[in-house]
């Protein structure tokens, strides 16, 4: 997976997760990726509908103990 | 901004007073559950689509009354009710979201006791649980108590009872029970029915028919009153000769489910022995206390769940099937999904994993969905 900007989300709450991804994706080009690692459990199901909502795409998720990552496509 | 706690909401969705939530979790997570009363409006629209501005959902928005925020811990509520009072309107957010409102018991007082004391119904409006606490002659029992125990060890305290008894009607899978852990603090001795306790690895009283426990000057009577179906455990208890508390069996406007230990097809018999044979033997002019309610539309006046027994035996559905089959239909076919992580949540009533309080909260969230109707 190619990475364009990188995202260190971890040890932040709801909204922080998303509201930096948003700020992060918007200097993005399309077809571009953003790799985000959150901590927060609410931050899943979050920046899965955020991801839908904006038609991004989420090209690949894993978890790592408490470690989520996220490689969002930008649509 | 206003705060705006569980307890405010909940008096108001018992007064069945206008309330506009706008609720900004994902539309998944609203269309599953959500706080729910006869006024309450709605509108949903995740945080992140409102990041913006809310320009698109303003003119959906009342500018006369106050708007109630509402998300699943609070953080994003706080963000938004910021942004809306910057627009102008009036706002408040709920403390500690969605998480904090599954969590919040209202106390309601059933009656007092013929032979003095007094019967209190705790509501879970969130969840829809119920828990009760006899109290009498400065000693109380607790039956089928939520994990939320301060909430019952403090009311006790305030009270000047020592709680002496607590019951599980049966081993629940909807929700964790405090039970144990009140009777550990309290030096009380713990109640549940042995045919539900097979697995657990704890000491436990074995709860069964045929007994009577003392509480003050009131009596408990658990006496012919097993009751399988939901478990196979299921036992009733009978207060004061005059309240009738079903466990799972029954509830105001619907029946248990028996499947969620995984044995639907054998507990159907059990069930329809318990509805159909063993409670109407009894008097109908007990008062029926579930441990559930499914809807709003089942709280009384005052916010209490209970009904007469007989009033059940006219207008609750799943008391009036006289086609065998057709009850089995219902009661096995058909069934609304199961309670979330109930298999984890049996585990942890059974001792045998111990989830922290972060992790016991995220296995209780959602609606309850013990019931069929």
């Amino acid at each position: 997976m190619n990475t364009t900007t990188f995202l260190d989300a971890k040890g932040l709450a709801c909204p922080m997760p998303i509201v930096r991804a948003k700020k992060a994706m918007k200097d993005m080009q399309t077809g571009e990726v953003l790799e985000i690692h959150t901590t927060d459990k609410g931050s899943v199901s979050d920046l899965t509908a955020w991801a839908a909502s904006g038609n991004h795409e989420i090209k690949d998720q894993q978890q790592e103990s408490d470690v989520f990552k996220f490689w969002i496509q930008k649509g | 901004m206003r705060i705006i706690q569980s307890s405010e909401v909940a008096k108001s969705v018992i007064a069945k007073e206008s309330l506009f939530i706008l609720d900004v979790r994902n539309t998944d997570a609203f269309e599953d559950w959500k706080i729910e009363g006869e006024r309450v409006r709605h509108l949903n629209v995740p945080y992140f689509d409102l990041l913006d501005g809310i320009e698109e959902i303003e003119d959906q928005l009342p500018k006369d009354e106050e708007i109630l925020v509402v998300c699943a811990k609070e953080g994003s509520s706080i963000l938004m009710a910021e942004i809306l009072e910057e627009a102008g309107f009036s706002v408040g957010y709920l403390l500690g979201g969605m998480k904090a409102w599954s969590e919040y018991l209202e106390p309601v007082k059933i009656a007092d006791l013929k032979s003095g004391g007094e019967l209190y119904q705790f509501v879970r409006l969130g969840k829809g649980c119920l828990s009760y606490m006899v109290m009498s002659g400065g000693e109380a029992a607790i039956i089928d108590a939520t994990r939320m125990t301060n909430v019952f060890t403090d009311f006790a305290k305030q009270r000047g009872v020592k709680i002496t008894n607590v019951f599980d009607t049966h081993l629940h899978a909807d929700h964790i029970s405090g039970g144990r852990q009140i009777a550990k603090t309290m030096g009380a001795t713990y109640w549940l029915p042995p045919k539900d306790a097979e697995e657990v690895v704890f000491e436990y009283a074995a709860l069964e028919g045929d007994m009577s426990i003392q509480i003050g000057d009131t009596r408990i009577d658990i006496q012919a009153l097993y009751s399988p179906g939901h478990t196979i455990g299921s036992t009733s208890l009978i207060v004061d000769d005059s309240y009738l508390m079903t466990g799972d069996i029954l509830f105001i406007d619907s029946i248990g489910r028996p499947d969620l230990a995984g044995l639907a097809e054998d507990w159907v018999g059990d069930l329809r022995e318990s509805l159909y044979s063993r409670y109407k033997k009894l008097s109908k002019d007990l008062t029926v206390l579930p441990a559930h309610f499914m809807i709003i539309d089942e709280l009384n006046e005052d916010g209490s769940v209970s009904e007469k027994l007989g009033v059940l035996y006219e207008q609750n559905h799943g008391l009036n099937i006289e086609d065998e089959k057709e009850f089995r239909e219902l009661v096995t076919g058909n069934l609304p999904p199961q309670p979330n992580a109930y298999e984890e949540i049996r585990l942890t009533n059974m001792g045998k994993i111990q989830p922290d309080e972060e992790t016991q909260r995220e296995m209780e969230i959602g609606p309850n969905r013990c019931a069929v109707r």
